[in-house]
């Protein structure tokens, strides 16, 4: 049997598998239900200090190339969180709480709420490619990056992983800025700046315009995203975009990743997912020779 | 289906002084109880019952808020977007089965009661409506079946709620299977006299949605998620819940009294 258990700076994982932020996770009653199903831990959705509605719909759009969204941060906000933190915490579920602001102080508070309520780690939200003002302008300044982590790092004794944007001429080099700015590990990618239009009505179909992308589609972006960033830092790497096999997730492993986030993949595959990546990851590292996840990590680099 | 498609209305039916009835053109199939994801150009995008399968497909439109109401301005040729049909149907099971629908919920219901009628159930809808003018598919129910009026305001039929007809109604005649849609606090009644008579109810659950297919969790019930897991859910799954009748989440996630 080959070991899959797994640690990001600290925090102990059953297997490499991760809910990711966005997905089912506005409630403590779905993490619990993503936990149950075989996930090694859930990251909540991205909580902001006040409650937020976010754009109106069409919010989502399902393309042939992968699923494009901008709903705009909905979230009950920090205080009413609690509930659903306690909630999922109740099912033993490893949580990792994603908090996003407007500014440093923002980020820092609402990551000392989230600490109180008894998470594992935060995720800093630093990628929204769709929210004004919040996370966007972050996303694509150096100094912003280092400021705001170490901000958080003041904040809490928890571990802190920011969360990259691929939508940067260099990814790698917004990961040294996380890691300068205290950083215990980094999420990549959040998802890619997109766009679709309706031809029979002359408009975009989401009412934001544009937003992200996710799903196989951007797999490879951030295969190579994980790689290049694995080369620069000396801090574990989560890896997230496109998976939804053991395969997939091997290839962001093999880049450098000790954990990987899924989320578009539940959409074809239910929740039955995460228990089918493990399934396929543990036979394909066995059938490799590997004893344990951890052996693989970074292998491709050599 | 494909995921996504733009379609021309062919037709507005006026149902009743609020609710809107839009007919157009849909290959994909759908079953009773499914809805769509309707969207209004300019507007919003919101879940809506299929109340006419085939290939003319239906949706009715309750007009509560600025984008149903901008929709109720469209004509013949305005086109919108449809997506789905997502969620679970009604088991259509049962030799004698009550429907009970409160407002606009017969427009989720309707579908069911007319495919239990054509299979050989005996169908009894007991209909309910603030006012005799706001009662909605009363014609349809009555070719498939039986029917019987409630009225808040006792302009037609019984003066009361529909759930304190239909329950007279069940005391009267052996049915072996219920169904309902409508306001929560009418369904929750209707679970409450089905189980002290141990009759199965299947109720269809309306919640606010984003993407109606199972990952943005604005519309969970508890751990369900009413656009994937539901619409329907039977008495014995709404009991577990400790948010049917209590709670709904609002735009932000946040839980509200319902």
């Amino acid at each position: 049997m080959v070991d899959l258990r797994t640690e990001i700076a600290g925090v102990r994982l059953r297997n490499p598998t991760m809910l990711a932020s966005g997905f089912l996770d506005e409630t403590g009653g779905s993490m619990a239900r993503v936990y149950e199903a075989g996930a090694g831990a859930v990251v909540t959705k991205s909580i902001g200090p006040k409650p937020r509605e976010g754009y109106p719909n069409p919010t989502i759009v399902e393309l042939d190339a992968g699923l494009l969204n901008a709903v705009g941060l909905p979230n009950p906000g920090i205080v009413e969180y609690e509930h659903e933190v306690k909630r999922a915490k109740k099912a033993g579920a490893v949580i990792i709480g994603s908090v996003f602001g407007k500014d440093a102080d923002e980020y820092a508070g609402v990551a000392t709420k989230m600490a109180s309520y008894g998470v594992q780690a935060i995720e800093l939200n630093l990628s929204c490619p769709h929210a004004k003002g919040l996370g966007t302008e972050i996303a694509e300044d150096e100094a912003a990056v280092r400021d705001f982590t170490r901000a958080v790092k003041d904040a809490v004794s928890l571990p802190v992983f920011p969360k990259l944007s691929p939508n940067v001429q260099d990814i790698a080099s917004f990961a040294v800025a996380a890691e300068e700015g205290g950083a215990d590990g980094i999420v990549a990618i959040n998802t890619v700046k997109a766009m679709a239009i309706v031809p029979e009505l002359k408009m975009p179909f989401l009412a934001n315009k544009f937003g992200g992308l996710s799903g196989p589609a951007i797999r490879p972006i951030g295969v190579r995203a994980v790689y290049d960033i694995c080369e620069k830092v000396h801090i574990p790497v989560v890896g997230v975009g496109g998976i939804g096999s053991g395969r997939d997730a091997l290839e962001y492993i093999m880049a450098g990743a000790c954990a990987v986030q899924v989320g578009t993949a539940i959409i074809p595959k239910g929740l039955a997912v995460f228990d089918e990546i493990v399934k396929e990851m543990g036979s394909l590292l066995e059938e490799a020779g590997f004893a344990s996840v951890s052996e693989a990590i970074g292998v491709a680099h050599a | 289906m494909p995921k996504f498609e733009v379609v021309p209305i062919l037709e507005l039916v006026r149902e009743t002084p609020t609710t809107m009835t839009y007919r157009f053109r849909g290959d994909f199939g759908g079953q009773p109880g499914q809805f769509l994801m309707v969207w209004i150009p300019r507007y919003d995008e919101l879940p809506m019952a299929i109340s006419y399968l085939g290939a003319v497909k239906g949706i009715t439109v309750h007009d509560y808020g600025d984008a149903t109401h901008a929709f109720a301005t469209f004509s013949a040729g305005d086109r919108i977007g449809v997506r789905g049909p997502y969620g679970n149907a009604f088991r259509l099971e049962g030799e004698k089965v009550l429907a009970v629908g409160g407002g606009s919920g017969m427009a989720s219901m309707i579908a069911a009661i007319e495919a239990l009628a054509q299979q050989g159930a005996r169908v009894v809808t007991a209909v309910g409506a603030k006012t005799a003018a706001e009662l909605l598919f009363v014609e349809r129910a009555n070719s498939a079946g039986e029917v019987h009026i409630a009225t808040d305001d006792g302009s037609r039929g019984f003066a009361g709620f529909a759930p304190a007809l239909a329950e007279k109604l069940v005391d009267r005649e052996k049915f072996d299977q219920i169904l309902t849609c409508g306001p929560e606090r009418m369904m929750k009644a209707v679970v409450d006299f089905a189980k002290k008579r141990d009759i199965p109810v299947q109720a269809s659950v309306e919640r606010y949605m984003k993407c109606g297919i199972g990952i943005c969790d604005a519309c969970s019930l508890d751990d369900q998620l009413v656009c994937l897991d539901g619409p329907i859910f039977t008495a014995e799954q709404l009991a577990q819940f400790e948010e049917f009748g209590n709670f709904r989440r609002d735009k932000s996630g946040r839980r509200v009294p319902a």
